[in-house]
């Protein structure tokens, strides 16, 4: 089986972010990278896959963007990817997520990929669209925000995740692509092992040109800070006077404390 | 302007939700127009035009059938935007029409400034003002963002919008509840939820202590439920429970937009978090900026006396 997961650097979401000069993005300087979270479960997924297939598999780990993301392709390797492809474009961030597709089907194209995965969303922008719109490029079935999956042959029953905790059972046919959702399983660390193996592992890299050949349909205008409602108060500094302050308002608050 | 509304449609009724897409529609100050894919049991009251195909035919979930049945009504109406909730089933249709129409589209919009439209990202810690270049584009609402005022009224007229032949690429077997619920946090007056910052499994007992000293529940966030941490009964959030208690105290959670669905509604809420600029911040009464296990324990040490 042929698979292809999909992966996203984005930053640490706990990072002070300050907005570029530009005012079209934030600074990256400074800021702490890591595999997007949803993309984690995409490569747990498809490495499970691959161990259920008794190795009969073998796993393409795709990501666009500058330099930096090949980190995150490592860590994908070492978790058990076969392959790295960097489509490296530094300017990645202007692009909207229909070129990020674009050019995702244009890799994928010739390539005859049996499953396709992706993060239901990404971290920083959350636009939940790429998967779904490469699906749709490719003329793939497409099944969105995936918590279970069970495979039998070229047949996929699947579990997508509805509101309040309820979920729709799906049964299709592949090839496919997937976007996987938060708690789909428990992604692995990388062994020290693997890390060092995963080294060794063929990296390929690509300008984006070869693959990315359509505009932006989404003009960015600006990005900027939510603006502060200042309804809150916030309580700073020593830990044992934050505890007096706070015990105070749950006095007031709480009955069964009186 | 026109907006071409796409309803919400589930074991065989119309979702509330749906409402939502109409107090959008008014506040861009378009006209609008729904799509139904339902029953004429269970109508929208808007006295506009709906489109409408039988789900006892097309499916309550078949997006390629439903794509195309977007793209019919769209066809007929030809919309300035093609508007769904950002919902399990908008964020799955939407980018299908999209790319089928080679359109724009913007998902998760909070409001709207100027014919542009405001969405979060970074886990809301930033803002966007995006406008899509072409006409006829798609656009997704973050649910709880637009909410629809005073009462519907109104009997639709309806037209009939079909497909010459039924497309069934994802065959749907069914629904499958949530696991029953053992507690009610709904009723629960007071909550102590535990997110992802509280570190540790063992260190969840220190934030149901404090929920027992309180008279409350405990609650917790998603990570910390899909991690085996606490019971998925007690996941507060757009995937888990909605709740409206007296007191809402979140130990060490970021405040996502999921998260913050489904506890906004509390009337005082204290977030306990190391990072000054969490977006829980935004809803909540009193942030105190702290360990999150240096301050429960030492909050704790001077209620119990
Ligand atoms: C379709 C969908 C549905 C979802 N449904 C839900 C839902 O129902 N409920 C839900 O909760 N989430 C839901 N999520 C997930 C949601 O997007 C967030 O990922 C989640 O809410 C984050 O949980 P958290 O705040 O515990 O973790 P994080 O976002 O990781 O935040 C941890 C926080 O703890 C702080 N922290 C870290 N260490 C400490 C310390 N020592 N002391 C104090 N603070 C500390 C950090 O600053 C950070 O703000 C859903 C997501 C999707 C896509
Ligand atoms: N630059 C990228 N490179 C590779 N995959 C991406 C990229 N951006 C998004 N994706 C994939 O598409 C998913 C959805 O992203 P988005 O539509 O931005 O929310 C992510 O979880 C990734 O799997």
């Amino acid at each position: 089986m042929k698979i292809l997961v999909c992966i996203k650097h984005v930053p640490d979401m706990e990072s002070r972010f300050i907005v570029n000069q530009a005012g079209d993005w934030f600074e990256e300087r400074e800021l702490a990278f890591r595999l997007n979270e949803y993309d984690e479960f995409a490569v747990e997924e498809a490495v499970r896959l691959k161990e259920k297939l008794g190795g009969a598999a073998d796993i393409t780990i795709l990501s666009i963007g500058p330099d930096r993301v090949v980190e995150a392709i490592k860590k994908g390797l070492a978790m058990g990817g076969d392959r790295g492809v960097h489509i490296k474009d530094d300017l990645v961030y202007q692009k909207d997520p229909w070129q990020v597709a674009s050019a995702i089907a244009a890799f994928a194209r010739d390539k005859n990929f049996d499953l396709v995965f992706t993060g239901m969303q990404s971290q920083d922008r959350g636009s939940a669209q790429v998967g779904a719109d490469a699906a749709e490029l490719l003329d793939y079935a497409c099944v969105t925000t995936l918590v279970n999956i069970e495979i039998s042959g070229d047949v996929v029953t699947a579990r997508r995740e509805l509101e309040g905790g309820m979920r729709g059972i799906v049964r299709f046919k592949l090839p496919a692509v997937v976007t996987c959702q938060m708690g789909l399983n428990t992604p692995r660390y990388p062994t020290l092992p693997n890390i060092m193996k995963a080294k060794q592992k063929e990296l390929l890299t690509f300008p984006v040109a070869d693959f990315l050949k359509v505009d932006s349909l989404v003009v960015i205008e600006k990005m900027y800070p939510p603006e502060k409602k200042g309804r809150g108060q916030v309580l700073e500094g020593d830990v044992n006077e934050l505890a007096d302050k706070l015990a105070a308002i749950l006095k007031e608050k709480v009955p069964a404390l009186r | 302007m026109k907006t071409l509304l796409i309803s919400e449609y589930r074991q065989g009724k119309l979702l509330e939700s749906t409402y939502e897409l109409l107090a959008f529609a008014k506040r861009l100050n378009a006209e609008s127009a729904m799509l139904l894919i339902g029953s004429e049991a269970s109508l929208p009251d808007f006295g506009g035009k709906v489109y409408f195909a039988e789900a006892g035919k097309y499916g309550e979930y078949n997006p390629d059938a439903h794509k195309r049945l977007v793209m019919e009504a769209a066809q007929k109406e030809k919309p300035d935007y093609i508007v769904f909730l950002h919902s399990s089933y908008g964020w799955d249709l939407a980018p299908r029409v999209a790319a089928a129409l080679k359109t724009a589209q913007i998902s998760e919009i909070v409001g709207v400034v100027d014919g542009r439209f405001e969405v979060p990202a970074c886990n809301a810690k930033l803002r966007r003002l995006v406008a899509p270049k072409i006409s006829q584009s798609i656009l997704t609402i973050q649910p709880g963002a637009f909410t629809y005022q005073g009462e519907a009224r109104g009997t639709p007229s309806l037209e009939r919008v079909d497909l010459d032949a039924s497309i069934q690429r994802i065959e749907f077997l069914g629904y499958e509840e949530a696991e029953k619920k053992d507690v009610d946090l709904a009723k629960a007056e007071i909550i102590v939820s535990a997110g992802r910052g509280v570190g540790k499994k063992e260190n969840v007992e220190v934030i149901a202590g404090l929920a027992r000293v309180l008279g409350g529940e405990l609650g917790a966030t998603r990570p910390v439920v899909d991690a085996g941490w606490v019971d998925h009964s007690r996941q507060v959030g757009s995937s888990g429970q909605t709740v409206a208690p007296k007191l809402y105290v979140a130990c060490g959670i970021s405040g996502s937009i999921q998260h913050i669905a489904g506890m906004k509604k509390s009337d005082f809420i204290i977030a306990i978090n190391k990072d000054k600029d969490a977006p829980i911040g935004e809803v909540a009464n009193v942030l105190a900026v702290a360990d999150v296990m240096q301050l429960v324990p030492a909050l704790m040490t001077r209620l119990s006396k």
